[in-house]
């Protein structure tokens, strides 16, 4: 029985080293995740000797998984920082950036906010801590809490860039790990405010006019809409063929399609 | 089977153990060897008092700050306000199982109770999100129900089995001797139970306490879900707190490798390991006076 077990366990890792000629691995930003998801998913229909495997993570572990050589491609919702392409440099690794979508950041409010419109000034000053109150908006009197996310994801450095112009969230904000769990502390708090992808936006929480602008499909691809960003799936300069036919389904028509179906913005 | 084969399996049942329980060590070895090495560039270059002591915790812009006092300050507050309420709970549970229940409730109520520490944390944190961080901000009319006492009220009653548990287990441990003494005194129930009983089995009280708290520092899940995690320095558990656990969880997976960052995870992880050890040092000090005075006195 036992010696049956080993013989079973010993062909199982030899067949995954066999089988890892036919395997893509996606790792990285927890905002891409769901495009590579369904991607993989719908991709892999087509060709079934494929296997892709598809994680989280963060755009940090996506993008250090592939300068170390574990992933081949890595999902990410900002650009590489220099010190990555510092260490991709000394491994000897070129990398190769795809945009595959874009993202807007959408700000919302709890539905029963009586607040529609906010300049980028207000924006700014909100999650600065410089207007407390929403009295000062000309809301109700209830003290202002803020949802941001940790200071590490993704849509967090986007928003600090975009909206923020680089200025400290007030400490006292609210830190969430997920666009899912910010939405649901604003569906849950009458006086929050919070930020997220486009892609989570639901009926439960209230979506706010940036600067009269309202986010949207059309108002992000006409540039419009000033709180987006592009998404990228980074590989390596000289990709195994199967990982360029990979991407380009992506970029294709139907790959494109899948973008909006998740939420997204589709760049075609 | 002849002496001689016999001899040797033994032998090597003994070696094969030796080196199993050998591996638990390497393993600790490893991971403390780990920790070091990756928090001593942040201590090198942000400096290890200016970290300790400093209370902005802003990693990621620029210029960054790395000062973990905010987060400490909320591993404590949260781990107070646990305490207060596990220590209690469990004492109050390990006091009636071990003195006043039934044979019957006694084979009922422990295995429950042991049941309650084997739940995931996740549980609990779900059950805090839908269910008491509403309630505590409706109750305390506060902005938002995330905040210390939450995550707080959470780790409390998830710890206090812990605690009842192993105090349970010491209350056991007192000689029956000692109590008949103390009835054949004269002393009734509570006088017995408060001047002999607890008293004896005190040591193994405090363990229970002291490796109750490191649960509640270690614990990751619940103060992630419910502290709020804002890096502030809290004035009040109605404020939102940011643990430490939950910091290191939150950031590392979005942290540029070796970086700054990257490198001031690995120093929280670091002190947030020492306090934990220094912990169970203590639990293991205390719980060995205990067992040696129990033996002289019986």
């Amino acid at each position: 029985m036992k010696k049956n077990i080993m013989t079973a366990l010993i062909a199982a890792m030899f067949t995954s080293v066999f089988a890892a000629q036919n395997k893509i691995v996606v790792e990285g930003s927890t905002t891409v995740l769901p495009i590579a998801q369904k991607a993989a998913e719908v991709y892999m229909k087509k060709n079934p000797s494929l296997n892709i495997i598809v994680r989280g993570g963060g755009s940090g572990v996506g993008l250090t998984s592939i300068i170390d050589g574990t992933c081949d491609i890595a999902d990410s919702s900002r650009a590489i920082k220099q010190k990555e392409l510092d260490n991709a440099f000394k491994k000897g690794k070129k990398l190769k950036a795809h945009t595959v979508a874009m993202d807007g950041i959408v700000l919302i409010v709890n539905p029963s906010n009586k607040i529609e419109n906010l300049t980028s000034q207000q924006v700014k000053d909100i999650f600065t801590g410089k207007i407390k109150n929403w009295k000062e908006l000309g809301g109700e009197n209830m003290k202002i809490v803020a949802v941001s996310r940790d200071s590490a994801s993704g849509t967090f450095e986007a928003f600090m860039e975009l909206a923020l112009e680089k200025k400290r969230v007030r400490p006292d904000a609210l830190t969430q790990a997920s666009n899912q769990a910010v939405a649901n502390i604003v569906a849950q708090t009458p006086a929050a405010i919070g930020y997220i992808g486009l892609g989570y936006l639901s009926d439960k929480v209230k979506a706010v006019k940036y600067n009269g602008i309202e986010a949207s499909v059309e108002t992000v691809l006409k540039n419009k809409y000033s709180l987006a960003r592009p998404l990228f799936m980074y590989t390596e300069m000289n990709m195994k063929p199967e990982v360029k036919k990979f991407i380009d389904f992506v970029k294709s028509v139907e790959g494109m399609d899948i973008v909006k179906e998740a939420g997204f913005i589709a760049l075609k | 089977m002849s002496i001689k084969s016999e001899n040797f399996r033994e032998k090597a049942i003994e070696y094969t153990l030796f080196i199993l329980s050998l591996s638990a060590i390497i393993f600790l070895a490893g991971i403390i060897f780990t920790l070091i090495k990756e928090a001593i560039p942040a201590f090198k270059e942000i400096g290890f008092f200016k970290m300790l002591l400093s209370k902005d915790w802003y990693p990621t812009y620029d210029p960054p700050d790395f000062g973990i006092l905010p987060l400490m300050a909320g591993t404590m507050v949260v781990t107070v306000i646990a305490l207060l309420i596990s220590i209690p709970l469990g004492l109050a549970c390990a006091i009636y199982i071990s003195e006043l229940a039934g044979k019957r409730e006694k084979v009922f109520l422990k295995p429950f109770i042991e049941l309650l520490s084997s739940i995931p944390s996740v549980v609990y944190g779900f059950w805090g999100i839908v269910f008491l961080a509403p309630a505590i901000q409706k109750y305390f009319d506060i902005p938002s129900g995330y905040c210390a006492i939450t995550s707080g009220i959470v780790l409390g009653i998830m710890s206090a089995p812990i605690i009842a548990s192993l105090s349970e287990d010491s209350l056991n441990y007192v000689p029956k001797s000692f109590k008949e003494a103390a009835f054949a005194l004269g002393s009734n129930k509570f006088e017995t139970l408060m001047n002999v009983t607890i008293p004896a089995a005190a040591s193994g009280i405090i363990t229970s306490i002291i490796l109750g708290t490191g649960r509640i520092i270690g614990e990751t899940m619940v103060v992630l879900m419910l502290s709020g995690g804002a890096a502030i320095m809290p004035t009040s558990a109605l404020e939102p707190v940011r643990p430490m656990t939950s910091a290191i969880a939150a950031e590392m997976g979005e942290a540029a490798f070796k970086t700054l960052h990257y490198y001031s995870l690995f120093a929280i992880a670091l002190i947030l390991f020492a306090i934990t050890f220094v912990l169970n040092m203590l639990a293991e000090k205390i719980s060995k006076k205990y067992r040696i005075k129990l033996g002289s006195s019986r």
